[in-house]
């Protein structure tokens, strides 16, 4: 099939970037959407032009480093990483629009490219156990109920791809700093940094120029790995809590 | 942070305030008597352990504190949002083929302007038959005659049925959003919290819309 | 053949302790000497890379109170390929009392390896395995459970009790979660300093000592030096050689490789490890090939149509005109034989005709039984989420057709060399994770690479890179200092050099010219005659990449292409030597099979009298012959046998 890409270049951070369209013929169903960008990247090499810079790295949808709006959708059309996105999603003639993540958290670095440093410094702020190398208990010591397991699980999966801060109307880092309040709250090994994490991490959120979360649930449904809306509130939950207590 | 818990518990002190409101306007299928006693009781509430409107300014306060509240806070994380969203010019995204968003809803959507929209009606609403500056189809003392002169013009009417319904998608947002902001949702009430949302603003938005409707088709007055 | 090598003097690993195996490790780790913690403050530790092996290394020698400065390629160092492992890590916990212990991992590792690794570091392996598991549940790792809430374990390809713990089928996303966290935290208190987007370039050796890396800030393109008292390479392995693997894009050999050329003797390069449960290749467009967890293979049946050119919907073929090969072949392990084992096996069959899927280049992984014999649902609940990978890539339903896999690159076993406290030949240089050569011989098994990259970072380098450091502060140096100096000159002369060739094929073209050389000569099976010819191709194509590369751009941006170009650059000379390795080790053992050695039923033929040693390799020069020095092999507690899963 052929498609026109209408993609954002812009060469550096301080440039204004704009939208360049391309044609992309011979396309097969069976290419992935990262694939795609290779083959019109070897024809503008070729042709001597810069070709379009794109974070990738995995190809397999676990490493977070893909990731750009398609026709105004994070990741595009189907709920998944851009890199496990087929062509197979489109139609011959189609016009596709290929845009970074935007928000003031994530600058651009060059054409699709963005920094997300910010997610690290979430992390940074309270986003772990400390527990040093060492010191740790047999792992049968303290038995974790499926249920926590499981849902700790969930929450874990996040990739941190950033998805949710481009869908989100406000740009807020919500549901990635949730999932990760989720995460260790879930599990017996989280409960005595609890009460801070929760401070601490939404404090960085804040300090990072996301915005704030309204709840209007973009993020949750395109996220590749299906984190549940349901984090914000218990992150909200043991937001209210530790500040009602003072376990700060 | 504690922005948005402050516009949940604001958001509930209103919804409240509304019911009661509510009810109170539906008394006007009582008749002149019944309203009007109405209206008058309400200066009267708590007394004597009160003085005369007494508790009606304690709730007065309190609801202009909550719309302060509710508005400086829904201002400042609009604001936030503006500037956390980086849009280079007009839009965020330049591709058109998204408008309406994955899956959000169009209350989600509307909640900010349609805010503004509700607090501008407030205002309107308040010199209408509160203070009776405005008076449309003629002033009275008594709120009875006042409501009943203002409802038989369509323009009124029109302009209260444009309000309601931007506060119903108001509150179809701002109650979902308020159990989630203040941690009650879980994966498994997610979709009976939306639907008591919708309830709830739907039966609001109506109440309020029953009287004056009833009035302008000639069932009142 | 003998103008390809020349041969030096032996080597030998002189940390390893002598005495009863079980006790070595505790032997070393008195043995090292200590640096008070008052004292480490004053020194500092550059780390390479921020997998499993480095990431834990960074959060623990900065806790310990070392000055840690830490680069990764990606944007954030959760992001390195230790991620996408699925499968699970081993531990000799004996949580199910199926007569696991320390010594079966220990046993089974090293006839795993195909009697090519050393017994001594594999013990210690076993050991410390039991401690990761208990680190990775304090930090938070949400490893898969049972009702009662203790941990749950399956078994994996080539062994026979049940040690592997699991996250779903995201097991390395979860541990290297855990070390990321761990690795933040330190960020966060300030001992240990991460560069993203820095991509090592040259290893700065100063008085024959490790003294410091350059680096090219991938954002700016600024080539900037880093100078510590010591230098940890954790960057992975090489298995992008091949261009199609399973391995993130960006992988590369450039900072072993770097290393290599600095005077590292780079080991057994030869053993790859070929993953037996990839999705098969669709068009000559891909660009890297996904891996379906091993762990499949617990329920799953491997088959091919018995008759060549079947190309019925396989749905459609009876059961006794299928040829379940493995499970024929070798009755007791059946479709749980290594990995080295199944891919040849597939390659057979399809070398005979009866793949299946595009090319025939492929096997039928069904799970028909399974759904009959556990419900739909306990399938789901098992592989789920390796399912939909599948259907999501290939657009089939393998709840209802056979999956279709194919064996592709997954692991390279060789690796820098590296002493018993894995340190390299250049004092000061130590080398972790699949980085290094040491603990998986010619083989790995399944579930052993997280075991490893974990060990390495969390417990052992941790207590020996100690031993070298207490001779430390070393001598100040600085970006003055010739060396260093001379090493930042040599990197911006390679820069200006890839960007001025201005030529007429795109890096990627080479790239995959390269790797289908590979693949074709120095893949599955390997010949003589494969290998030479295999050589005089990367040769010409190493020229003509430095004669008619194209890269686009300027190096003071963000330039992929230019990026890439490096890399690819040292993928000819590291191919060269693969090559080289495979040709001069003249027997088949374990991921290195060569057609001249193989039993009468097709099995690996190890020839122990001549090849038990590990052939670790000296540089010379681009295209100049290196050398070869051996490091003897001795089995003191393993008898060593030619392996037989039948």
């Amino acid at each position: 099939m052929n498609i026109t890409l209408r993609v954002w270049r812009q060469k550096g951070k301080d440039d204004e970037g704009r939208m360049v369209s391309y044609q992309v013929e011979d396309v097969s169903q069976d290419m992935s959407f990262l694939e795609m960008l290779d083959v019109l990247n070897e024809k503008l090499t070729v042709a001597g032009e810069d070709p379009i810079a794109f974070d990738h790295d995995c190809r397999e949808g676990i490493c977070g480093a893909c990731g750009v709006v398609i026709n105004g959708i994070a990741h595009g059309p189907e709920v998944t990483t851009t890199c496990q996105l087929h062509m197979r999603s489109f139609k011959d003639g189609d016009t596709i629009d290929v845009e970074p993540w935007r928000a003031k958290a994530f600058p651009v670095i060059k054409d699709l490219v963005v920094d997300r440093g910010s997610l690290d410094r979430i992390i940074q702020a309270g986003g772990y156990i400390s527990a040093p190398t060492g010191t740790a208990p047999d792992a049968h010591a303290v038995p974790v109920p499926k249920t926590d397991a499981d849902r700790a699980f969930d929450a874990a999966t996040c990739i941190g791809c950033g998805a949710c801060v481009a869908a989100c109307p406000n740009a807020s880092g919500m549901l990635f700093t949730a999932a990760k309040v989720t995460h260790l709250g879930m599990l017996p090994q989280g409960q005595p940094e609890r009460a801070a994490r929760v401070v601490k991490m939404v404090n960085q959120h804040d300090e990072e120029d996301f915005g704030g979360c309204t709840n209007i649930g973009e993020c949750a449904a395109v996220c590749p790995k299906g984190i549940p809306l349901d984090t914000i509130s218990q992150l909200n939950k043991d937001l209210l809590g530790s500040l009602a207590s003072g376990k700060m | 942070m504690a922005l948005k818990s402050a516009m949940a518990v604001t958001g509930v002190i209103l919804v409240l305030f509304l019911i009661a409101h509510m009810y109170g306007n539906l008394m006007v299928f009582g008749g002149q008597e019944v309203f009007d006693n109405y209206a008058h009781h309400l200066r009267e509430l708590g007394e004597p352990m009160l003085p005369h409107e007494g508790a009606l300014w304690i709730i007065r306060v309190v609801l202009l504190a909550s719309v302060l509240i509710h508005a400086y806070a829904a201002f400042t994380l609009w604001a936030r949002a503006r500037r956390a969203r980086a849009a280079t010019g007009v839009r965020r995204y330049q591709s058109t083929q998204n408008k309406k968003g994955v899956q959000r809803s169009y209350a989600s959507f509307t909640m900010r302007w349609g805010g503004v929209i509700v607090i501008l009606f407030v205002v309107y609403h308040l010199l209408h038959f509160t203070t009776n500056h405005i008076a449309p189809g003629g002033a009275s003392d008594s709120p009875y005659q006042r409501v009943v002169n203002g409802f038989e013009i369509w323009w009124v009417v029109l302009s209260y049925l444009i309000a309601m319904l931007a506060v119903g998608l108001h509150l179809r947002h701002g109650i979902w959003s308020a159990t989630q902001t203040l941690g009650q949702n879980k994966a498994g009430r997610q979709r009976g919290l939306n639907v008591i949302a919708t309830a709830i603003a739907a039966v609001i938005t109506v109440g309020f819309l029953v009287p004056p409707f009833s009035i302008f088709f000639g069932l009142v007055g | 053949m003998t103008e390809l090598y020349t041969e030096g003097a032996p080597i030998q690993d002189e940390k390893a302790p002598d005495g009863p195996i079980a006790e070595r490790w505790d032997k070393r780790r008195f043995s090292a000497k200590l640096v008070n913690p008052a004292n480490r403050r004053k020194l500092s530790v550059i780390i390479v890379g921020t997998g499993l092996a480095g990431a834990s290394a960074a959060a623990t020698l900065g806790e310990a109170g070392y000055n840690v400065t830490s680069f990764c390629y990606q944007d954030s160092p959760r992001r390195a390929h230790s991620i996408a492992a699925q499968g699970g890590i081993n531990a000799a916990k004996n949580y199910r009392n199926d007569g696991d212990s320390i010594y079966r991992l220990f046993y089974d590792t090293v006839k795993g390896g195909d009697f090519r690794s050393r017994e001594s570091n594999v013990y210690r392996l076993s050991q410390v395995s039991v401690e990761i598991i208990d680190q990775c549940v304090a930090q938070g790792v949400p490893f898969a459970r049972e009702y009662g809430g203790l941990l749950d374990n399956r078994s994996f390809g080539g062994v026979q009790v049940s040690r592997t713990f699991y996250a779903r089928g995201q097991t390395g996303q979860q541990l290297l979660i855990g070390a990321y966290q761990a690795l933040e935290r330190q960020i966060a208190a300030g001992t240990v300093t991460m560069h993203t987007r820095h991509e090592m370039l040259e290893l700065i050796v100063v008085d024959g000592k490790a003294r410091g890396v350059i680096v090219r800030d991938m954002v700016t393109g600024e080539v900037e030096s880093h100078f510590a008292d010591a230098v940890v390479l954790a960057s992975g392995g090489y298995g992008n050689v091949f261009f199609l693997s399973t391995n993130a894009m960006g992988c590369n050999v450039t900072a072993t490789w770097r290393a290599h050329r600095k005077g590292a003797l780079f080991a057994n390069p030869c053993y790859t490890q070929i993953h037996p449960t990839c999705i098969p290749v669709s068009g000559d467009y891909q660009s890297k090939l996904t891996l379906m967890s091993e762990s499949l293979r617990n329920d799953g049946r491997i088959w091919v149509p018995k008759e060549i050119g079947d190309d019925r919907d396989p749905r459609q073929i009876p059961e006794e005109e299928r040829d379940y090969y493995l499970e024929r072949a070798y009755p007791s392990f059946g479709n749980l034989v290594p990995r080295d084992i199944a891919s040849r096996a597939a390659k057979n069959v399809c070398d005979e005709g009866r793949g299946v899927g595009p090319g025939g280049l492929g096997v039928y992984l069904d799970f028909a039984d399974a759904i009959k014999r556990m419900g739909r649902p306990a399938v789901e609940a098992k592989y789920g989420n390796l399912f939909d990978m599948y259907q999501r890539i290939t657009g089939e339903n393998p709840y209802e057709t056979p999956m279709r896999i194919y064996p592709a690159v997954h692991y390279t076993m060789g690796g820098l060399w590296v002493d018993y406290d894995l340190q390299s030949n250049i004092p000061g240089l130590f080398v972790t994770g699949e980085a290094n050569f040491s603990d998986h011989g010619a083989n790995r098994l399944g579930a052993s690479a997280l075991m490893q990259g974990l060990a390495d970072g969390y417990f052992v380098l941790p207590n020996t890179i100690n031993d070298y450091l207490s001779a430390g502060p070393f001598e100040k140096v600085d970006e003055d200092t010739p060396e260093a100096k001379e090493a930042a000159e040599a990197v911006r002369a390679r820069i200006d050099k890839l960007l001025s060739i201005n030529g007429s094929r795109t890096v990627d073209s080479f790239h995959k010219e390269l790797g289908s050389i590979m693949w074709e000569y120095c893949g599955m099976e390997r010949t003589e005659e494969g290998l030479y010819k295999a050589i005089d191709r990367i040769r010409g194509l190493r020229d003509e990449f430095w004669r008619d590369v194209k890269v686009t751009g300027v190096n003071e941006e963000l330039n992929q292409t230019l990026e890439r170009a490096g890399r690819v650059a040292d993928f000819f000379e590291l191919a060269e030597l693969m090559c080289i390795d495979a040709l001069h080790r003249r027997e088949s053992c374990g991921g290195h099979f060569r057609a001249e050695s193989q039993t009468e039923d097709g099995e690996a033929l190890r020839h122990d009298d001549e090849f038990a040693y590990v052939a670790a390799w000296e540089f010379t020069g681009t295209g100049e012959s290196p050398v070869l020095h051996k490091e003897n092999l001795e089995y003191e507690y393993v008898e060593m046998k030619q392996r037989s899963y039948k």
